[in-house]
C-alpha cells in the first residue's frame, strides 16, 4: 500500500470513495479501508471536515491569530498553559512557535468584539500568559491549500485550440 | 471584387479544417458542459518556474535571443534530454529551440521534403502531421495502426507503404489520441526498416514525460545507428505545463539542425525570450514537478479506465500521454453520432476518434487533463446516455 499517497489523496479530498482510492492508486479496495480505518485508529487521520469560506456566506464570523508570551512550568513547560487554552471551543488551533512569541492561538467567534472579549477575559488572565498580541484576519486568501480569493480563483481557459 | 480563391495557394485552401472545431463550437453554447477534450495540462506552470520569467521581465530581458535560442538553454536541453532519454546531443550544433514542438514538424517536414517524396504517418494521431507535410509539399502516406497491436506501429505495417519515393517516417510516441507507447523492442523493429530503406524519422516525444508503468520512455534516437536518421521533437508545455509559453525543440544531426536554423531564423527569428528564460528554470528545476504531474496523471488514468470498464466500453490500456481511446462499436453508432448526442443530452464533450485519421472511426478520444470530481462526473453522465441509448 503506498500509504503516503493514500493520506495525501484525501487530505486534498476526503470525499474521495474507498472505491475511487483503490482503483487511483491500484490497490484492492478491502485493503483501502483497512488501512483508513487503521489510520483513524492510531490516530493519523483525525477527523474530515469540509473547507467552508464564511465570507460567501450570510454568516459573519471573525477570526484572528493572537501571539501568547508565556512562562512555561519548570516540569510542564509548555504543555500544561497549552493544554488550558486548547480547552476553549473558540480556539481553533494553538501551535507552540520558534521565534519572538511562545504560543500562535487561532480564535473565531461572530464578531471581532467578542474575539477581543475572549482574548481580554479568557485568554490574557490565564497563570503564566506574560503578554498578548491579536491580529484579526481581513480576508482569507487561501486557506487549507484552497483559494478562496475570487479572483484568483481557477478559471478553465482551456479549449480555445482546435489543434490539440 | 477581388477574386481571391484564384490568386491564394490551392494546396493550403485544400487543407481541411481540424476535426476538433465542431464540438468546441457547440460546447462553447452551452452552459453546464463537462468538456473531457482537451489536449492540454490543467495544471499550471509550476510557481518557480513562472518566477523565472517574470524575473527576467522585471530585469528587462525583452531583446531577441540568439536564432538557435540561448546558449544556457540549449546545454540544459541536451543535459536534460541525455539525463532522461539517454541520448547525447552537442547543444552548439545539435539543439535547436522552437515555438513549441509544433514548428519543430513543421521545419522539419519543410527542411525534409521536396515535391513529391512521401511522409509516412501512422494513424490515429496528432492532427498536424498530414496537413503540414502537404503544405511542405509532400505526399503523406497513412499508416493504420491496429487496437490488437495496441496501436503500436509494426515493422510490417512501415514495409507495406515504404516506396521509392518514401522519405521520412513520423514517429508519434506516446501518442494522441490512442495513448499508445512503443517500448524498445518495438522501435528496434522499426529501426531495422528505418535502416534497410534508408529513411529519416521525425520522432514526435512531446509526451515522453507522461510514460506510466515501470519501464520509462525510450527514444528511437536512443537506439544504435538512430541517432543520425532522427529528429527528436520534443518541448515543455506537456511535460511542465507550459502551453502557452509556446516553447519547444529538436534535436538532431547537426546537418539538419543547422537547415532547421536556417528555416527557423527566416520565418521566426528566435523563441520568446521569457519563455526561455522559463524553460532554464524548467529544465534545472522541474524534474520533481514532472514527476509529480506524471503521478497525478497515472491515478486519473486508472480511474477512468476502471470507469469505462464499467459503462462497458472497451478500451484498451493506455501507457502514455493523457488520453484514453475507447471504442464505441458496441452502440451502433459512429464517432461523431455519439459525440454529437452525447454533447446535446448530457453536455459531455468528447472528441470523435476519425478526427485523428479515418481509423480512428469507432472510438473516442477522451482527455484526463482534468480534476477527479469533474471526471466522475462526467462518468457519471455518460452512464446515464449509455443506458438511454
Amino acid at each position: 500500500m503506498q500509504r503516503e499517497q493514500l493520506l495525501e489523496l484525501l487530505q486534498d479530498d476526503a470525499k474521495l470513495t474507498a472505491a475511487q482510492l483503490a482503483v487511483m492508486l491500484g490497490e484492492d479496495e478491502h485493503e483501502v479501508r483497512k488501512a483508513i480505518a487503521q489510520y483513524e485508529k492510531e490516530g493519523a487521520i483525525r477527523g474530515y471536515h469540509a473547507l467552508v469560506n464564511w465570507e460567501r456566506t450570510e454568516t459573519q464570523k471573525a477570526s484572528a491569530l493572537i501571539e501568547l508570551r508565556v512562562t512555561p512550568k519548570k516540569d510542564t513547560g509548555f504543555d500544561e498553559i497549552a493544554g488550558r487554552i486548547m480547552n476553549f471551543p473558540e480556539v481553533e488551533s494553538v501551535y507552540l512557535m520558534s521565534g519572538g512569541y511562545d504560543l500562535a492561538v487561532t480564535v473565531t467567534g461572530r464578531t471581532m468584539q467578542d474575539v477581543a472579549m475572549f482574548v481580554q477575559k479568557r485568554l490574557a488572565t490565564i497563570d503564566g500568559v506574560l503578554s498578548t498580541a491579536t491580529h484579526f484576519v481581513l480576508t482569507k486568501y487561501k486557506d487549507g491549500g484552497v483559494v478562496f480569493n475570487r479572483d484568483y480563483e481557477e478559471i478553465d481557459e482551456r479549449g480555445s485550440n482546435l489543434c490539440d | 471584387m477581388i477574386e481571391y480563391d484564384n490568386l491564394v495557394n490551392p494546396t493550403i485552401k485544400q487543407v481541411k479544417p481540424s476535426g476538433i472545431r465542431k464540438y468546441f463550437d457547440i460546447a462553447n453554447e452551452m452552459e453546464d458542459v463537462i468538456s473531457l477534450s482537451v489536449g492540454e495540462p490543467d495544471f499550471h506552470t509550476p510557481w518557480h518556474i513562472r518566477e523565472a520569467g517574470i524575473e527576467s521581465l522585471e530585469k528587462g530581458r525583452t531583446r531577441y535571443t540568439p536564432n538557435r535560442g540561448f546558449a544556457k538553454l540549449r546545454e540544459e536541453i541536451a543535459a536534460f534530454v541525455s539525463r532522461h532519454y539517454r541520448v547525447d546531443y552537442t547543444p552548439e550544433t545539435d539543439v535547436l529551440v522552437t515555438v513549441g514542438g509544433s514548428e519543430a514538424i513543421d521545419l522539419c517536414m519543410r527542411c525534409v521534403l521536396s515535391p513529391g517524396d512521401e511522409v509516412l504517418i501512422p494513424q490515429p494521431s496528432f492532427v498536424c502531421y498530414e496537413p503540414i507535410a502537404r503544405m511542405a509539399g509532400g505526399v503523406p502516406v497513412t499508416i493504420e495502426t491496429k487496437p490488437e497491436n495496441g496501436f503500436r506501429l509494426t515493422a510490417e505495417e512501415i514495409e507495406e507503404k515504404v516506396t521509392g519515393k518514401t522519405k521520412l517516417l513520423v514517429l508519434p510516441y506516446p501518442n494522441n489520441p490512442t495513448g499508445a507507447v512503443m517500448r524498445r523492442g518495438d522501435l528496434e523493429a522499426v529501426a531495422r526498416v528505418v535502416e534497410k530503406h534508408g529513411l529519416l524519422v521525425l520522432s514526435d516525444e512531446i509526451y515522453a514525460s507522461l510514460t506510466y508503468g515501470e519501464e520509462k520512455h525510450v527514444s528511437i534516437a536512443a537506439l544504435p545507428g538512430m541517432q543520425e536518421r532522427t529528429v527528436l521533437v520534443n518541448g515543455f508545455s506537456k511535460s511542465h505545463s507550459m502551453t502557452g509559453w509556446r516553447l519547444g525543440y529538436a534535436c538532431g544531426p547537426k546537418e539538419l539542425i543547422s537547415l532547421m536554423t536556417k528555416l527557423h531564423q527566416f520565418a521566426i527569428m528566435s523563441a520568446p525570450t521569457t519563455s526561455q528564460y522559463a524553460a532554464i528554470e524548467a529544465m534545472r528545476g522541474g524534474d520533481d514537478d514532472m514527476e509529480y504531474m506524471r503521478g497525478q496523471y497515472d491515478m486519473r488514468r486508472r480511474l477512468i479506465l476502471d470507469g469505462l470498464d464499467k459503462l462497458g466500453l472497451k478500451c484498451f490500456e493506455p501507457e502514455g500521454a493523457f488520453y484514453v481511446f475507447p471504442s464505441i462499436k458496441c452502440t451502433g453508432l459512429t464517432s461523431g453520432e455519439f459525440c454529437e448526442r452525447l454533447i446535446y443530452s448530457k453536455h459531455v464533450a468528447v472528441v470523435p476518434g476519425d478526427a485523428f485519421g479515418a481509423c480512428g472511426e469507432g472510438f473516442l478520444r477522451i482527455s484526463y487533463c482534468y480534476s477527479v470530481k469533474h471526471i466522475t462526473e462526467a462518468l457519471e453522465r455518460m452512464e446515464a446516455f449509455l443506458q438511454e441509448l
